[in-house]
């Protein structure tokens, strides 16, 4: 049974001074199972964002519903975990009262808080660092912090846009494995928004191709290696071709964006 | 010197304590030298003996103390006030549409100028200075909130809903403690102009305070005396100015971290 069903999701912006409409999306259906790692790949502008974060219940869609797990989504809410490519810690409070947030929204106990609080720091790698505030820590560091925020509130699907998008190479490679592996130990439904069709095909179980705008998905491929994954699978012949397939697929893509 | 460039704390204190000399320099060059005449302006020396004279013989410390009592008493009232409803009309865009209108004309109401009338109303006493002080700091305050409030970063409001806030926790988790340091500083500035209403309030109609103190001196033509009662508010405004900082560096370390 799918957890997480689209359908004719659409999204289309007034016009800015009495400008033409922006159709940032058309109508789109899809659905995700329990458990799918998916990235939406596709050109700047084409709609990821704004697919996301109608999921998210941060945007209200012009046409189509959203439904997860059999309830229509209205409003954000806890059950849809959200990592975002603009580093979006609050500030004021250390990396532990960060991580914790979620769980005292919940009116969770503070000892039971704090066990959860510390198993995420020690997964995501950042012992050490919990009374440190966001400021002091390097961007990798934040979205590892973003995501294990997201997790401790253990919600149903965990939505990322773009989150390694302005880190650097190296590091962005180890974010991957990192992510790949709490999914692989976790089993969550992830859907991660990308640009970057290394990182689309690495962690996913499925990838969906978007066309450029106005958006809507042009692709919907599945990513058949192996778990667990392990960075010398980017070498492999298999994913040379998955990598050439897309590549194509989302050239063509992107000439017809810079066109417009 | 280049743009921009943080320079040692040693060397801040430095050149702030230097231009205090350089300006007392000049001070008493001027009036000791003979170049403006004493009854226009006294001279520091004049100054200080004139100062020491009002505190022992006077009762000027009583003075003090009931214009620091006005101003805080004044202000205390306001920041009651105004601060939840800026932070109401920041949060909220109708309360914001209802209230903004009135209070953007009111703050350009001169506090001192209703003077007269809150004399009218509430006689000499105490709440008719209490009232300047609140009058003139509250419009401001409630502004001044509403746009900060009102301008916090959009994603850390949506990150807070999706990890599962509604909407009055946004307001109490996220709005306020995300402001607080800039509203804490927005209240920095606003005392500091409520000493300026205090004593426009004490020069009409007042028995005690540092503005009736110098609308007595002008009486006797005792500059020393005025100029003492200037330099005392401007330091009380010098010392309140470094507790507020060192309150908020206290309660606000992630905005040096
Ligand atoms: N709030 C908004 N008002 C008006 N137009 C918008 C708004 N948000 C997005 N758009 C438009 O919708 C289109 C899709 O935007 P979206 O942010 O979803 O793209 P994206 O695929 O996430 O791009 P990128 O990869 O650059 O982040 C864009 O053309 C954008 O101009
Ligand atoms: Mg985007």
């Amino acid at each position: 049974m799918s957890k997480l069903i689209v359908e004719n999701l659409s999204r289309v912006f007034p016009g800015v001074h009495g400008g033409a409409a922006v159709t940032a999306l058309q109508p789109t259906s899809l659905s995700v199972g329990d458990n799918d790692f998916v990235t939406i790949l596709g050109p700047s502008g084409c709609g990821k964002s704004t697919l996301l974060r109608m999921i998210a219940g941060l945007d209200r869609p012009t046409s189509g519903t959203i439904t997860l797990d059999g309830r229509k989504i209205t409003g954000p809410g806890p059950d849809r975990g959200m990592v975002f490519q603009s580093y979006t810690l609050f500030p004021w409070l250390t990396i532990s009262e960060n991580i914790a947030f979620g769980l005292t929204e919940k009116g969770m106990n503070p000892m039971e808080a704090r066990d959860i609080v510390a198993a995420y720091i020690d997964r995501v790698g950042l012992k050490g660092f919990e009374n440190h505030y966001p400021k002091q820590l390097s961007g990798g560091m934040q979205q590892r912090t973003a995501i294990a925020r997201a997790l401790a509130n253990d919600p149903a699907v965990l939505l990322l846009d773009e989150p390694f998008g302005a880190l650097d190479n190296q590091t962005r490679a180890l974010m991957q494995e990192l992510l790949l592996g709490i999914w692989e130990r976790e089993k969550k439904t992830v859907l991660f928004v990308t640009h970057d069709i290394e990182e689309a095909i690495f962690i996913a179980s499925r990838c969906l191709v978007m066309s450029a705008r106005p958006g809507r998905i042009k692709a919907d491929i599945a990513i058949d290696l192996p778990y667990p994954r392990h960075y010398t699978l980017k070498t492999s012949p298999e994913f040379s071709s998955l990598k050439a397939r897309l590549t194509e697929e989302i050239r063509a893509e992107a000439v017809l964006a810079a066109a417009h | 010197m280049r743009p921009l460039e943080p320079i040692s704390q040693p060397a801040r204190l430095w050149l702030g304590v230097s231009f205090f000399v350089v300006f007392f320099a000049g001070w008493a060059l001027a009036t000791l030298g003979g170049y403006v005449p004493k009854i226009f302006l006294a001279d520091p020396i004049t100054m200080v003996e004139d100062g020491w004279r009002l505190l022992t013989k006077f009762g000027f410390g009583l003075d003090i103390a009931i214009t620091i009592w006005r101003v805080v008493g004044g202000f205390v009232l306001a920041v009651i006030v105004a601060v939840p409803l800026g932070i109401l009309m920041g949060a909220y865009k109708p309360i914001e549409a209802f209230f903004e209108p009135f209070v953007s004309f009111a703050r350009y109401l001169p506090a001192s100028a209703f003077v007269p009338l809150l004399i009218l109303w509430a006689g000499l006493g105490e709440t008719q200075k209490l009232l300047v002080i609140f009058l003139g700091s509250v419009f401001q305050i409630v502004l001044m909130v509403a746009v900060v409030v009102g301008n916090t970063r959009r994603d850390l409001v949506e990150a807070a809903y999706t990890l599962g806030s509604g909407d009055r926790s946004v307001v109490r988790r996220v709005l306020i403690p995300m402001n607080a340091p800039e509203i804490a500083e927005i209240l920095r500035l606003v005392l500091g102009w409520a000493w300026t209403y205090v004593i426009v309030a004490e020069l009409i109609g007042s028995s005690a305070g540092i503005g009736h103190m110098i609308i007595d001196s002008q009486a006797l033509m005792a500059t020393g005396q005025i100029i003492f009662g200037i330099i005392v508010i401007g330091v009380i405004g010098l010392v309140s100015d470094f507790l507020f900082k060192l309150v908020n560096r206290r309660l606000f370390p992630w905005r040096l971290a």
